[in-house]
């Protein structure tokens, strides 16, 4: 019996090491991103984001080479107290701390039967004095890089600490104005949802009308006209920036808000005319006959049946065009920019022009994709369902 | 489709103008944000740049020349479309069977777990984030120092097992593999939800049969599931196709386009926006339309079918 049951779980083991290893694989670059965004700036670029739990840079060196004497919290020898910052401030640097190893302590040599250290060594030895002394003493993680995300810092430390000292740069007031800064997060956040709301419901409205119209009305050409729809929806954007552009240039709707709602419901309408038809259409007829029988106009049923039933199409529809436009680059690149510019555009111009600002850049990564995760998380049946409605399912 | 038809209870009447009032709205909006411009944009593709007359008037004195074709010549033959042309088919190529195979896999593997909802959810959760964000997250992998420390993952592993840090997004050839990694990443979960709802589709009493029969796991997937779904495979591989031609945002944030990993998409936005040659980048978007023309009849025709046997 046990071996038989041993057995059953031999041969299933694959799958799980498989799962679990495609599963982890999947995770293990967010997790890094993740984990970047909380730790302090000076760590980010000094060690790799998977040695966050291990002890900090520079305490294997110290131990070996000062731990026997000054003790490995530092304080073994009152006279030389690593922990004293004023102490400390004198060899902050290889070359300060070198000579010093070198130099001879009453006759003995500093490091006594100890060889010195390499200056790679003496370095990474010095960085972590300043850790432990408190001239550079820094949390594991912090939420710095989310507030200097937020308010579009680029300065060389934190916006707190600027803020602190008073010497922040001139766009920055140090206040919640700072939320609107036009190069931090917290404006294209608001910029993002003042983009994506309207491009959301607006194309649903007209979906909803159209799909009316399509399930259960007569009219002529009802056919060719959905088929061609069908084509529509894998029409790519490219095929219509250049005129759309000129157009705006010619209305002055470049860089509005009107601009890419307009935009955005001219090309979320095929595809949520087509899941909205598939719906409405695949609603019991027996329901409208009977509406019908009873005197009930287009407009009644419409408004009265068609759109409560349709609920979960409207909400499946409703995630997919949002996440759509929330996560869209393109469109917010060509017709909006600079002038209001959403997280894609943000975050994009962060990372030509901040190259490595991993702390910053990860933060504002995480920013923008904080509410697509949660409407996932929440609303993932509708999310699925609206992506099998749209692809297989006729 | 003539069964479509009769669908519509005949009490249904209405006024001749009514279902046009209710199509009005999309219909206007769908008309002047796809089908005008799509039909200027191949107006375009014939012009010269600043709209002002044909596109010979681009050509150069001695170089070839294609006349009103001018654009087409730039679009199809010059070397860095040529890069382009030939990155998409790598993207095709990898990205396509990748997420595929490896949705196929984990669609399989997961239906006979009993943590399959979560396997699932971590797969997928990558589609509810922007390409921009997939972009950091994987430019932060690819991270490459330049001095002793490597605060990238691969080349943190790379080191660490004794090999020589790589540049990934630079280097020739390893770069577009790198970017398309990317996109697997983010796609896998879309082809492994499509699939995984065809696999339970499949009749539960076949497979016993079939395993009762004595079948080996693999002739069951092989000889039963496969042929069962296979045309949501097909409808997988178009979809995917089509969402690789117009790849742009992993290219633009990533490389840019620079180091050989140019593809259309994004040649088509440096035309029209950094070098401002409208008349080329309208031709590219016509090309670019060109080889999806084949993917939407096919969604045309199978949505026809499927409307005959509703």
């Amino acid at each position: 019996m046990n071996t038989a049951r041993f057995k059953r779980w031999l041969q299933g083991l694959p799958t799980h090491v498989i799962l679990i290893g495609i599963g982890l694989l999947w995770l293990l670059p967010a997790v890094g991103l993740l984990v970047t965004s909380f730790r302090p700036f000076q760590d980010v670029n000094e060690t790799g984001w998977w040695t966050v739990l291990s002890a900090p840079k520079g305490e294997k060196e110290y131990k070996t080479y000062c731990g026997a004497c000054h003790g490995n919290d530092g304080r073994a020898i009152a006279a030389a107290d690593l922990t004293n910052a004023d102490l400390v401030q004198n060899y902050r640097r290889s070359f300060a701390l070198l000579p010093s190893l070198k130099r001879e302590i009453n006759g003995q040599p500093h490091m006594g039967m100890l060889s010195v250290p390499d200056e790679y060594t003496a370095a990474t030895i010095a960085a972590y004095l300043r850790r432990i002394s408190g001239i550079d003493a820094r949390p594991r993680f912090t939420l710095d890089n989310y507030i200097d995300a937020m308010v579009g810092y680029r300065g060389k430390v934190t916006y707190e600490s600027d803020c602190a000292s008073g010497q922040q740069a001139l766009d920055l007031f140090c206040d919640w104005r700072d939320l609107g800064n036009p190069r931090g997060m917290g404006r294209a956040f608001l910029n993002s949802l003042i983009v994506a709301i309207p491009s959301t419901i607006l194309p649903i409205l007209f979906a909803a009308f159209a799909a009316y119209a399509f399930s259960w009305m007569h009219f002529p050409g009802r056919q060719w006209m959905f088929a061609l729809l069908v084509g529509l929806q894998v029409v790519p954007l490219q095929m219509t920036l250049i005129p759309i552009s000129r157009l705006y240039a010619q209305l002055g709707l470049n860089g509005t808000f009107w601009g890419v709602w307009l935009f955005h419901t001219g090309f979320g309408l095929p595809y949520a005319i087509y899941l909205m038809r598939n719906f409405i259409g695949s609603l019991p007829h027996e329901v409208f006959e009977s509406a019908y029988l009873d005197g009930a106009s287009h407009w009644t049923a419409f408004s009265k049946l068609a759109i409560p039933l349709s609920v979960p199409a409207i909400a499946s529809l409703g995630i997919f065009q949002f996440l759509w436009i929330w996560n869209d680059l393109l469109v917010a690149l060509v017709f909006l920019g600079g002038q209001h510019p959403v997280l894609t555009y943000q975050i994009g111009n962060m990372v030509t022009s901040l190259g490595s600002g991993w702390h910053l850049l990860t933060a504002a990564a995480f920013i923008s994709m904080a509410l697509p995760m949660i409407v996932f998380f929440a609303l993932q049946r509708y999310f699925v369902r609206g992506l099998l409605a749209g692809s297989v399912k006729g | 489709m003539s069964a479509k038809k009769q669908q519509i209870p005949g009490i249904m009447r209405q006024g001749r103008l009514t279902p046009w009032l209710y199509l009005m709205p999309a219909l206007l909006v769908m008309a002047t944000f796809i089908v005008y411009p799509g039909l200027n944009t191949f107006y375009l593709s014939f012009r010269n740049n600043a709209n002002t007359g044909w596109a010979g008037d681009n050509c150069l004195a001695g170089a070839p020349c294609w006349s009103i074709f001018e654009n087409y010549r730039y679009a199809l033959t010059s070397e860095i479309m040529r890069t382009a042309f030939l990155n998409n088919l790598k993207w095709i190529l990898i990205m396509v069977s990748g997420t595929v195979l490896l949705g196929l896999l984990i669609a399989v593997l997961a239906d006979r777990v009993r943590y399959e909802s979560i396997a699932k959810a971590i797969i997928f959760l990558p589609m509810a984030i922007s390409f921009v964000g997939a972009g950091v997250i994987w430019k932060f992998v690819y991270d490459f120092g330049s001095g002793q420390v490597q605060i990238g993952l691969l080349n943190a592993l790379v080191t660490a097992l004794g090999g020589k840090p790589v540049s990934w997004l630079t280097v020739p050839q390893v770069n577009t593999v790198a970017l398309i990694v990317v996109g697997v990443w983010m796609w896998t979960g879309f082809c492994m939800t499509i699939l995984a709802a065809a696999l339970k589709g499949v009749s539960e009493e076949i497979l016993e049969a079939a395993r009762v029969d004595g079948a080996s796991e693999w002739a069951v997937f092989w000889n039963i599931m496969v042929p069962q779904i296979l045309p949501t495979i097909t409808v997988v591989i178009t979809t995917m196709i089509i969402n690789v031609l117009k790849i742009f945002d992993i290219v633009y944030v990533m490389t840019g386009g620079n180091y050989g990993t140019e593809v259309i998409a994004n040649r088509m936005y440096i035309e029209m926006y950094t070098s401002f040659k409208a008349g080329r980048a309208a031709a590219i978007a016509i090309v670019l339309i060109a080889v999806i023309i084949p993917a939407m009849i096919f969604n045309i025709r199978r949505f026809q079918e499927q409307e005959a046997t509703r």
